[in-house]
Parts: structure tokens; sequence; C-alpha cells
């Protein structure tokens, strides 16, 4: 310090600090008073701070300031305001049958929107993002195919009620015997019935294989599964003519299924999601793409005088 | 250890309590072109939201409006959309380049004449002549007892004040909303909570700022002069004291006893009087000088009552200084102020500025943002075909709904839908209605025959049905399972 050199500054009348860089000095200029009150009014803001708002950190959490504010609270606050922004399309869709809801765009886009975030919590573990299924264990609802059906109301049955749950008496069942497993067919007459089905869904030509199959076939499987493979949504047989195969097509996936089917399983939804939930999961599934319009009547029309 | 107290005699002082500043009145070419300047920049920011400016029906009919719920900037013919923010980037690099230009050639002027403190500041010293008299009565106020005349002075000087304060606070929250209605929401207390506030803070920066703290801001707060410091040059105008011509100062009187001994400053501190922000500039060029050339008004009229050539203090630039007291003349002010590097900014400026206008000119207001659904990538359909989905952004920036069409194209046999239809009485293209001013969300369903490549890029586009056929394409993949798969 002894090195220090201050002095007047010509200029500005100002003494300097004292240090010098390169001829480079620093004038000592006073502050201004206001900005030592603006530190003074910072003092007296974060006093009150302290007294008003969770500040000392105690063993378990903060104080609790005066106001009694937390993040929680704030976050409570804002999902009940949002809860009550939301009631009125909540109600409404409540109130109107899933079957009307196609005819209200709003609300419909209210619903799909409303699934897709329930989607996202509940069904996204088996169904996989975006409905796609997971190959070889859970079908993909985005695509045409469905086991039970895909209209509106028969998504939001098979939500409601699950498939296979054992102890419901309303939940879509059906049981394919294990063929091979419990010996009903021996190995060389699944063959034929898998040449038999990969004939019908035009992956092979016809053969001897397949038209021994074909009479396997009319025996044992066409009860549920359809004299041509077309399948049957009553007991969620699937079409064996097109190409959509939740377990695999090909000969090795085919055998493994006949000798021993997986007759998967889905929770009931009923139970654990209010009807709303329910109701708004359906559309969003119906809008993945492979939603089927409330068909029943036209069909049965179609069937009667055999035009489309 | 030597401290300042050694030096000086007396402790150095930690804290300085502000000098009062009381800037006498005056008269003359500058003082006429701030008012001029005041009157215009203030016209701008009280009035500007009033203007209305005809959209149509589907959008606002205020000309300057920065919607913030519904992100949209409107300016006059001009609306920005937030994707095209890039304009505004743009504007604020044309008003950066436009401050460079302003400094090199004529040095601090948006200091001296269109700063907002300088402007306020200036309307606030105005009233205070108004209330208390010019500058020997506003002293003589200031140091005097707190007399009933004092305190009723004070009382009308700072409601005006507030007044003023309130009322610019009022008007910078009109540029937010519809003015008129936001007005009468705010006095029947219907408008927003953060109207009130925004309102109450920026009344209080007025109040303060303008009232109170005035040359502090620009001393001790603002980066802006010394960021001009090191901008200007020896070419830059400079509100300079013509020290070779007015040293050494002596009175008229003086002058007149011993005319070789006295140069033309008289010393009648009226230069130091008329100062906003309370500088003598005979001290040379300062940081508290923000060039306002108020003391070039009050020096020429004194010159012309004692018989003297006016610009004893004046605008001059650091090369001419040196050339005149060397006892040449300066540059003509033309030269002074078109050199290479104006040009050169103001090129920039202009080149910018037409670009802008010129993209503006072009842009399309229908566009198109496509993204493929990842998940699934692509779905099997039960009669071998493949569908992907996509969903797209359909962007109307018209003030009108529109009708348009998307199709694809370099997709064999491609057909698509939306929710609203479905695939069996899909074609080769959807036509939709976008309502005016508006981002539509649609989910596009694509359907193509199985056999392809895995990966293929294909364009799907949009055009208007309604007039203007210009529209957008965006090229995206549609994919199918790997072989095998």
């Amino acid at each position: 310090m002894a090195d220090l050199k201050q002095r007047i500054d010509e200029a500005t009348g100002t003494s300097t600090v004292g240090h010098e860089w390169d001829g480079i000095e620093e004038l000592d200029t006073p502050m201004p008073r206001w900005w030592l009150w603006t530190l003074y009014a910072t003092i007296v803001w974060g006093l009150a701070y302290v007294v008003l708002y969770p500040a000392w950190p105690m063993v378990d959490s903060a104080t609790k300031g005066v106001l009694g504010w937390s993040s929680r609270g704030d976050l409570a606050k804002e999902m009940a305001a949002d809860a009550k922004r939301r009631a009125p399309t909540v109600n409404a869709i409540a109130a109107t049958a899933i079957t009307d809801l196609p005819a209200k765009p709003e609300l419909m886009q209210a619903a799909v929107q409303g699934g897709g975030a329930a989607f996202r919590v509940h069904c996204v573990q088996c169904h996989g993002a975006g409905g796609a299924g997971v190959k070889n264990l859970y079908p993909s609802l985005t695509d045409d195919d469905w086991l039970w059906g895909g209209d509106l109301a028969t998504i939001e049955y098979t939500v409601t009620h699950g498939i296979r749950n054992p102890d419901h008496k309303a939940t879509r069942t059906s049981l394919m015997p294990a063929f091979g497993r419990d010996g009903i067919l021996d190995a060389a007459q699944i063959g034929d019935v898998v040449s038999f089905v990969r004939t019908i869904s035009r992956q092979e030509k016809a053969s001897a294989s397949s038209a021994r199959g074909a009479a396997l076939f009319a025996d044992n499987c066409a009860v549920c599964h359809g004299a041509g493979g077309e399948g049957g949504r009553q007991v969620g047989a699937p079409k064996l003519t097109d190409a959509i195969w939740l377990y695999g097509g090909d000969r090795d996936s085919l055998t493994a299924t006949i000798t021993q089917p997986r007759n998967g399983v889905m929770p009931r939804w009923g139970g654990r999601l209010d009807p709303v939930t329910i109701k708004m999961l359906s559309a969003y599934v119906y809008s993945l793409g492979g939603g089927e319009k409330g068909l029943a009547p036209v069909a049965e029309g179609a069937g009667a005088d055999g035009q489309p | 250890m030597a401290s300042p107290e050694d030096l000086s005699g007396q402790p150095a002082p930690l804290y300085e309590a502000r000098k009062g500043v009381y800037p006498k009145a005056v008269n003359g070419p500058f003082r006429r072109f701030k008012w001029a300047i005041m009157a215009v920049t203030l016209a701008i920011y009280y009035g500007t939201p009033w203007i209305r400016w005809d959209r149509g029906p589907y959008a606002p009919d205020q000309a300057v409006l920065v919607d913030l719920a519904n992100r949209r900037f409107y300016m006059f013919q001009i609306e920005i959309w937030p994707h095209e923010f890039y304009y505004v980037a743009g504007l604020l690099i044309m008003a950066g380049i436009g401050l460079f230009l302003v400094t090199s050639a004529v040095g601090r002027a948006w200091c001296g004449y269109a700063c907002p403190q300088t402007v306020w500041t200036d309307l606030f010293q105005h009233v205070d002549r108004m209330v208390d008299g010019d500058r020997n009565a506003q002293v003589r106020l200031a140091n005097g007892p707190w007399t009933a005349e004092k305190l009723a002075k004070r009382v009308v000087k700072y409601g005006i004040y507030l007044a003023i304060a309130f009322w610019t606070g009022g008007a910078w929250i009109m540029y937010f909303a519809d003015a008129p209605t936001l007005t009468l929401d705010f006095w029947t207390g219907q408008a927003a909570l953060v109207a009130y506030g925004t309102v109450a803070m920026l009344t209080a920066t007025t109040f303060i700022l303008g009232g109170f703290l005035r040359e502090q801001v620009c001393v001790y707060m603002c980066p802006w002069p010394r960021i001009q410091t090191a901008m200007m040059d020896e070419k830059s105008l400079l509100v300079t004291y013509k020290d070779w011509r007015g040293e050494p100062r002596g009175s008229v009187k003086k002058g007149q006893a011993h005319p070789s001994a006295f140069g033309d400053c008289i010393d009648c501190n009226q230069c130091v009087a008329v100062c906003p922000t309370g500088i003598d500039i005979r001290q040379g060029p300062q940081i508290g000088c923000i060039t306002c050339a108020l003391c070039i008004d009050a020096c020429d009229g004194v010159m012309a009552q004692v018989g003297r050539p006016r610009g004893l203090i004046d605008y001059c630039t650091l090369d001419d200084a040196a050339t005149e007291k060397a006892g040449g003349t300066g540059r003509p002010i033309r030269k002074t102020l078109l050199r290479p590097r104006t040009l050169i900014y103001f090129g920039v400026w202009i080149a910018i500025g037409t670009a802008m206008l010129f993209s503006l000119g072009q842009r399309t207001r229908l566009d198109l943002a496509v993204q493929h659904e990842r998940s699934p990538l692509y779905v099997q359909l039960s009669d071998g075909h493949i569908r992907n989905n996509y969903t797209l952004k359909l962007r109307n920036m018209e003030t009108r709904p529109r009708r348009v069409a998307v199709s694809v194209s370099g997709l064999a046999d491609a057909v698509l839908w939306t929710n609203a239809g479905s695939r069996e009485k899909a074609g080769q293209r959807i036509e939709l209605a976008l309502p005016a001013d508006s981002v539509t969300g649609v989910k596009l369903f694509i359907a193509a025959p199985g056999a392809g490549p895995a990966r293929q890029d294909f364009t799907i586009s949009t055009r208007g049905l309604d007039g203007d056929p210009r529209g957008d394409s965006d090229i995206i993949q549609f994919d199918r399972p790997e072989a095998g798969q």
C-alpha cells in the first residue's frame, strides 16, 4: 500500500484511488447518495421477504412465512383453476352418448385430446406410444383390423370391461383350445392347418397339405374363425385372410399359435377410471386411423340384397 | 499510509448528494428544434395506439398492436406471426445500425434530442419553470424554508409530474390491446391485473426518473453514453467550447479596456445556467454532456448582445477544432456528414430495409408444415397396403377464411383422407376450410401399396382454391416395413 500515489486529477478535481496501470488511473468518484438509498431499500425488501415468504432452512422444511405461500400450493391452485376451466367441456362429453360425439366436432376434438392424455398414462405400457402395439404381444390400435370391433361403442365396451377378466361377467371372453399341447391335433395335422391358413391369406399356393388342412379347419376352426377364415368378432376370433397377424403369419409362428394359443388379456378399466375418461380414451383410440363407423345396420342391408 | 484526507485536508466523501440542476429558459434555433422533436415524439408515443386501420372482420382494427395473447404483431399493412419474428430482429438491427450512423455523423444526437429520458426530463423541467419560475426563483425556493407557498407549489408540481407519469404509463398498455376497449375496461375496473401493474410500474418509473433522477440516469445508469464514446471518432460532431477563441475569459468591460488580453468568452455563465445536466461545457467534452446544444443557443444570444460573432460554443469535430486552433477553417458540414464511414452505415441500413421490404412483399400467406408420425412409423393394413400418418399444420395468415386443397405427388397410387373422411371414400386430394388468421392442425392418413421401397420421399402440397393459387409444399417420407418384417 505504500506505493499508492493518490493525487487530485486536474480535469475533474477528483482524487485518484492511487493505482496506476500503464498510465491508466482510477478516479475515486463518490457514489451517488440515491444509490445508497436503493441499497437500504433492498435490505428492507429482503427483511420483509424473509418475514412474508419461506426463507430460513430448518430441519424439515423452510420457515413457512406469514403469507403461507408455497409452490405446491400454487400448483394445487392452478390445477384447480384448470379443472374448473375444463369442467364445462368434460360435463358436455359426459352428457353426450359416445356414438353422438362425431357429430359434434369440437367435443370430439376435446375428447380425443383428453383421451390422448389418459392413454399416455394408462395404455402405452402395452399398446405402445400412439397405439402402435407390440409385435407378437399386444395388438396395434391404429390399423383397420379389430378383434372385437372398432366402432366407438364397441371400443368403449372393450375398454370398460376388459378382455378375459376371470372375475368379471361382462368381460370380453373366448378361449382358443391348445390344439397341440392338449393333443387335439397331431403335429402333421397342425402343419396341414397352417398350410390352409397360409393359402387363404394368399401367402402359399394350394397344395395337398392345404387341401387336408381345409377339412381340419372346417371341423376345428370354422366355428369361431368362420368357414372362410373371415374371423368372428363376437368371440374376438381374428380374421385369417388379411395381412395383419398379431402373433405372426409365417409357418413357425402359426404352428406355435395353434399348438398353444396366447389368449391375451386386458384389464377392465371400468373399475379404475371414471366413465368420462373411458369415453375420451375410446374416442382417442377411434381417432388413431382404424376407427370404424357404426356400420352394423348398413352391413345387414348389404348382406340382404348383396349390394355393397 | 497516504489517504485522500492527506491530500485535500478533509475526508473524501464516500457518497455524494445530487447537486440540484435548475436550467434557465433559453430560446434559439436548437431550443425550437428540441420543442419540435418533443412534440413529434410525444405525439407518436401517446397517439399511435389510437390510429385505426381496417383489416376486415377477422383481425383487429388497431394500426399498431402487439397482440401477445394471440401472438400477432400488427403494424399498419404488415402482420407478423411468431415464426416471422426475424422481421422484428431485422428492425432491431436497423435501429442499431441507425444509431451507429447517427452517432458517427452527429455524435450524441440521440441523447440530446430523441432519447425518452431526455424528452421527458425536458418536459418535467418545463413544468418546473411553469410552477416555480425560472432558474433563480427555483434556486430560491429550493434553498428557502418550508412556507405555505413552497408547500403549495410542491404539491402542484408533483401533482403535474404524477399526471404526466400516469398518462405515460397508461399510454404504454394501449399498444398491447384494443385501445378504446382497454381504456373503458381500465376505468371500470375490468382490465387485467397485469394492465394495472404495468401502469403503476411505468407511472412510478416516469415519476422518479423524469421528475427526480434526470441527468443521474445519463451519468450513472445508462450504458449508451459510454458505448457512444467508443463509436465516435475525430470526425464526429461534438458540442465544443472553442477555447482558442474564448480564452482567457474576461468581462465585457475588461475586454474593452484590454482588447488583446482577453478572448471572446465574457464569463457570463449562461452556458452553465441553461444546461439541463448541470455541466460546464467550457471544461471540454464530458460524459454528462448530452449534446442538446442549448448552451449554443445561450452563448449565441449573448454574443449577439455584445456584438461578437456567433459560434463560440458550436458543433465542431475534433479535426476541425485542431484546424481552427491552428488558424485554418474547418471542413464544410456536408463533408463532415458525407464520408465513407457514414455512407457505409447508411448503405447497410438501406440494404437491410430494402431486403426486408422485398421479402415482406414476397411472402406467401398460406404455409404448410408436415410432421411424419413416428409412432407407429407405418401401419400394416389388412389388404396389404401400408398407411402412414402425418400431422399437418396449415397456417392461414390472411384475415379471411380460405378453402385449400392438399394433395400428394411422387407416391404411386396413394390415397389420403382425414378423420372427417374414410379410406373407402379417399381420393388423390382433400379439401379443407381454414378459419381466418389461424393455424389448423389436421391428422392426415395416406395409404399406398405395400410393394415399394422401405423409405421413400414424396411431396405434400397445399394451394388456395379461392383466387390466390399460391401455396406451400413439404418433402416428407413414406415408410414401409423392411423386407422380412
